[in-house]
């Protein structure tokens, strides 16, 4: 564990030694380069960006395309394959009604993972209704990996579109994204992927990952709740369908006839929101900064130590992987004779910040005979004593429940 | 710090051993209560003999704040009028916003061991679930 930690804990305001924060899969705390980003942008450049043609206009237009230049670089895309969305399940949503409702027809596939979050479900599930394509589920393992069988049985020549996480926000394993897309582009399909729980904790290239498609939220990665990113292959995007109609996402309007702006103004339909993208390149440039390197070997320290402490906890179910590799800094679990949600409020009593519940993900709870789980998740910022605490506390709850009372 | 809880004895005690957990055989009354923030779900069972519960009984899974909130429920309201039910769902649900006062907390008997769940805002919803379907309940009969 690296001792320079504690400075960067500096950088966080909100962290204090009270509260343990272990729910950074949720969402992440900020730091204060990205607070300071986002009021200098409403201070000094705030204007309504590509409309005005006066100074103020164009530095905020500059300081926006800055971030989606800034966005593109951090995994290795181009600027103008970069759409700038709420988050990323709002990216989701864009290919789904863009791609999905226009290119899908009945006797169609669409294959699913079954440890998607809703929204990288829900979205496919709707378009399969509505289209009448047919909707295939890639099953998984408990420890989530996905037998050569599963595979076979959800991806087939039919397969138009596979959506797969690239970790899951459950097991916190590396999903196997390049061979899945492989077999689905052999035969035409395009894959589209929930970058949400792997671009902020490792590094990504869009063109090593193998996807068509990826999404995922600034809110994950430092940046400010409200803007996200869906990248997408330029030829792809520029065949798709507008999501949104609106201001800024045009080129000429009359009453007869639209011709629509290029790829990505296409799909910012309305206002974009520029402070949101400025904490995003603020946010991208902290952890840019800090390195890969740095934020990896420190998820991992705290994964390693934490799982082997919930190992040796009489009543505690890891869910996933035996291997701290395979966790990401996610690690949900079941503790035996209590409900999640009294789990959480006895960890919160400790000032431990944990998730309860499904997890946005209730096929893959159903799919492993969960009714909900707990869930710790780091960032790193988090630190060895957060993890005792939290592994402290874990240790006592079943006792304080009334159990070997 | 590491020691302290919300979850007392009498919370923790009718979680792990209830007394009213148990299936009803043509029960008066039958009413299913949704925790919409969990999922969790209570199904409630009376039997009524001249506007008096003469016995109850819950089914269903859930966190123990629930299901001990349940289980107290139930114990207080056998033998009671319908109406006297109700006003103790009134009494209750005053106790959760820090309303009621010291004799009405103590009205409520063991029910008061959930006093401080008010300190716990996500977990109100648990703790009122089987009040609130009882108060419901009794009011789609009246």
């Amino acid at each position: 564990m690296n001792r320079d930690i504690y400075r960067v804990r500096e950088d966080f305001a909100i962290l204090n030694d009270e509260v343990a924060y272990l729910d950074n899969a949720a969402t992440t705390q900020k730091p204060a380069s990205v607070m300071a980003a986002v009021r200098r942008y409403y201070e000094t450049q705030n204007a309504n960006p590509f409309r005005g043609v006066y100074s103020l206009s164009e530095q905020a237009t500059a300081e926006y395309e800055r971030a989606r230049a800034c966005a593109a670089a951090f995994i290795g895309a181009k600027d103008n394959e970069i759409i700038f969305t709420r988050n990323a399940s709002e990216s989701l949503n864009l290919v789904a009604y863009s791609y999905g409702m226009n290119n899908l027809k009945p006797g169609d596939e669409i294959a699913v993972s079954i440890m998607e979050h809703h929204s990288n479900f829900l979205p496919w599930r709707m378009v399969a209704q509505k289209t009448g394509a047919v909707l295939k589920c890639l099953k998984c393992e408990p420890d989530g990996t996905f037998s050569d069988t599963a595979i076979a049985e959800a991806i087939t020549d039919k397969t138009k579109l596979l959506a797969i996480t690239c970790v899951s926000n459950v097991f916190g394993r590396v999903n196997p994204v390049r061979k899945l897309a492989n077999m689905v582009h052999e035969n035409g399909g395009i894959v589209v992927c929930d970058g949400a729980q792997s671009v902020p904790h490792m590094p990504t290239s869009v063109s090593e990952l193998g996807a068509d498609l990826l999404a995922f939220s600034g809110h994950k990665m430092l940046a400010p709740m409200g803007i996200g990113v869906l990248w997408g292959r330029y030829e792809l995007l520029n065949s798709m369908e507008p999501f949104m109609q609106g201001g800024e996402m045009i080129e000429t309007v009359h009453w007869d006839r639209v011709r629509y702006a290029e790829v990505p103004h296409k799909f910012e339909a309305g206002t974009v929101n520029v402070g949101g993208a400025v904490g995003l390149m603020a946010a991208i440039e902290y952890i840019n900064s800090l390195g890969f390197d740095f934020i990896m070997a420190q998820e991992r320290a705290l994964t390693e130590h934490t799982l082997k402490g919930m190992k040796s906890i009489n009543g505690v179910n890891v869910i996933g992987a035996e291997d701290a590799q395979h966790h990401e800094g996610i690690i949900a679990f079941t503790v035996d004779g209590v409900h999640p949600h009294d789990v959480s409020s006895i960890m919160n009593e400790a000032g431990v910040c944990i998730r309860a519940g499904h997890h946005c993900a209730q096929p893959l709870m159903d799919h492993l005979g969960v009714r909900s789980s707990s869930r710790v998740s780091f960032a790193f910022y988090n630190t060895v004593s957060e993890a005792d605490r939290f592994l402290n506390r874990l240790d006592t709850i079943r006792s304080l429940m009334g159990y070997g009372r | 710090m590491e020691d302290r809880t919300f979850y007392n004895e009498v919370i923790t005690d009718h979680n792990l051993h209830p007394l009213h957990k148990s299936d009803m055989d043509s029960p008066d009354i039958v009413l299913e209560g949704v925790n919409p923030s969990c999922g969790d779900e209570i199904l409630l069972m009376l039997k009524v003999n001249d506007g008096v519960i003469s016995d109850a009984s819950y089914s269903g899974d859930g966190c123990a704040v629930s299901q001990a909130s349940a289980d107290i429920m139930i114990d207080m309201i056998i033998g009671r009028e319908l109406s006297e039910a109700r006003r103790l769902c009134g009494l209750f649900m005053k106790m959760i916003k820090s309303e009621a006062t010291e004799e009405e907390i103590e009205e409520l008997e063991e029910a008061g061991a959930l006093e401080n769940i008010s300190r716990m805002p996500a977990r109100v919803k648990c703790a009122v679930l089987s009040w609130r379907t009882l108060d419901e309940a009794i009011a789609g009969k009246e």
